[in-house]
């Protein structure tokens, strides 16, 4: 049998494969590195960076629930300066593909950021989050408006230059995910990440509040697969030739395949690699393997294949 | 400047078999086959385990303090874990039996610090939060350190306390909530009497975080150095999840630092224990 071509492609850049880490999931990548070599996954998307070091959220941050977890982190991180001092070299050191994930509170940060990620070597993609759920009002989320996440799309096409393939995040929280993908599409990005975590809340009945710091937060892991599948179905199906990275509660190869035959060109995986250190190189290995399986030599000829014949 | 990786360089993902699984008053004893985990582990490490099976809705791993570590044995390396049946996690790692292989990620974080020099230390648990000072115990009893215990728990039998434990330490106090055993009251209202007792130099502390605030404001009173493992949820274990945070000092102002990564083992002082501050800093 013909070894399996696994190779995808997100706009003009291409990847050995196409199972990737999702932002907010892996750091910046290092911690990973102790469980397996990071050039054995398709891309690591780094955790979504803001122009300042940010403090996050108090703590509790995060809720088991049944399949799931809510977290409500808050955009920690080092900002942008100390990010390319330090993870991007480390990355670049060793080889990683990368795809920058960003987030802003106003449509000008967004621009700030892909000024400064313009001119750095090394980069594959940048990752546009207009999607936190964990910001401290609804009206910060890009993504739920048509309006603002075409201002944010533009005002990073504007600022970016070159080739980089902008890859816009979309929260399943909204009425029309296609009506969103359209506007950002229209405001042209390369591609499109879906999903973000679902706003939710868990209260303890103990002690009868919240259990989060920050009342809310956002659910991921398997309970969300099926929303994540139907976002890419019906994505992939008004605009097929627009590469979808999928996630959503990716935690086998059977499950990074579904997101494929719905659509998807690539799958990240993110909340399976807080349960098992090698979650994304085992869903490699078993998405390759059932591929092949099932008679594909080429995984592009996979990608949407749910929508064949229906 | 390139930083390092901050993880601990000895983690490796394994299967480990249950050699032991016994209960003791109101916690399980267990025992896991680790091969060359145990040789790396120190006292102040911990473990992540996966629960509930393959089929589980219970996707996070549960970190559990390393109690002891052996690198000899007739099964090779082998730790052992002190672990309280509260949530649905660990009551199915307690219903593991002898024979069953368990999913775990180890040896994770920061250790605890030794003196130099000989010096008198105090090794204050609350309820099994005292799991890993035992082990502790030994490296500073080795040391030639004067080793000082307090465990202290709400009643009796919820103190962790096993009899080999006593042959490690100078002297053994125990405190109760009800008066049970030992001093009636919190152990934090005992410590005082005892530093100035001992002539205490360096306090080790393990067990829920309103016991260790209140050492460390004691600790801070007497002046004197205060390791403490602190207990924060955690998703992941590994740094990667962001949850397990607890706040220090930076600055001037407040940084978040993972629990899993930059602890559990922390300076005492560094950490800001009043949370109207964190809130108000926030």
């Amino acid at each position: 049998m013909d070894a399996l071509d696994f190779s995808t492609k997100i706009g003009s850049k291409r990847f050995s494969n196409p199972i990737f880490t999702a932002s907010g999931c892996a750091s910046s990548g290092q911690e990973l590195s102790q469980f397996f070599s990071l050039t054995e996954i398709g891309a690591i998307v780094t955790k979504s960076i803001m122009t300042k070091p940010r403090t996050g959220r108090p703590t509790p941050r995060m809720a088991e629930t049944p399949s799931g977890m809510l977290n409500s982190i808050g955009l920690q991180g080092p900002g942008i300066d100390a990010f390319l001092e330090t993870d991007i070299p480390w990355l670049v050191a060793n080889q990683v593909k990368i795809i920058v994930s960003i987030a802003g509170e106003t449509v000008d940060e967004y621009g700030v950021l892909a000024r400064r990620l313009r001119a750095v070597p090394g980069i594959s993609a940048v990752e546009v989050n207009i999607s936190c759920p964990n910001v401290e009002n609804r009206g910060q989320v890009f993504a739920c408006h048509t309006d603002t996440a075409t201002a944010v799309i533009e005002a990073v096409r504007r600022n970016i230059g070159g080739e980089l393939p902008i890859v816009a995040k979309l929260s399943p929280d909204v009425t029309d995910i296609v009506e969103i993908a359209s506007a950002v599409i229209n405001a042209g990005v390369d591609g499109l990440a879906l999903i973000n975590t679902l706003l939710g809340m868990v209260i303890d009945t103990n002690t009868m509040k919240p259990k989060l710091a920050g009342k809310t937060g956002g659910l991921s892991g398997p309970a969300i697969r099926p929303v994540a599948v139907r976002a890419i179905y019906q994505v992939h199906q008004a605009f097929p030739n627009t590469p979808i990275v999928g996630m959503g509660g990716v935690a086998s190869g059977r499950d990074a395949l579904e997101l494929v035959l719905a659509g998807a060109s690539a799958v990240s995986v993110g909340t399976a690699s807080f349960g098992n250190p090698m979650a994304a190189l085992q869903i490699r290995n078993e998405l390759s393997e059932l591929l092949t399986q099932k008679g594909f030599s080429d995984f592009r000829d996979a990608i949407g294949f749910a929508h064949r014949g229906v | 400047m390139i930083t390092p990786q901050k993880i601990n360089r000895n983690a490796k993902q394994i299967q480990a078999e249950v050699l032991s699984n016994k209960k003791v008053g109101p916690y399980h004893h267990m025992v896991f086959a680790v091969g060359d985990m145990a040789a790396h582990s120190k006292p102040g490490n911990f473990v992540a385990i996966s629960v509930g099976g393959e089929q589980s809705s219970l996707i996070l791993r549960r970190a559990f303090a390393i109690y002891r570590a052996s690198d000899k044995g007739p099964m090779g390396g082998s730790i052992e874990l002190v672990v309280a049946p509260h949530g649905q996690g660990s009551k199915w790692l307690c219903s593991q039996n002898v024979g069953a292989f368990v999913d775990m990620v180890g040896p994770l974080g920061t250790a605890f610090g030794i003196p130099t020099t000989n010096a008198n230390t105090m090794l204050i648990g609350g309820g099994y939060g005292s799991a890993p000072l035992f082990a502790l115990a030994e490296v500073l009893k080795n040391r030639g350190c004067r080793v000082d215990m307090v465990l202290g728990a709400s009643t009796a039998n919820k103190i962790y306390a096993p009899l080999e434990g006593k042959r490690s330490v100078s002297s053994l106090t125990l405190t109760t909530d009800d008066g049970s055993t030992g001093i009636h009251g919190q152990i934090s209202e005992a410590i005082p009497r005892l530093i100035r007792e001992y002539s205490t130099d360096v306090i080790y502390s393990c067990g829920p975080m309103g016991m260790l605030a209140a050492i460390a404001k004691i600790a801070d009173d007497f002046d004197i150095a205060h390791q403490c493992a602190v207990e924060e949820a955690m998703a992941c274990g590994i740094g990667v999840c962001m949850t397990c945070v607890v706040p220090v000092k930076n600055e001037g102002g407040i940084k978040m630092v993972r629990t899993c990564i930059d602890g559990p083992v922390m300076d005492g002082a560094q950490i800001i224990w009043d949370r109207k501050t964190v809130m108000d800093a926030l």
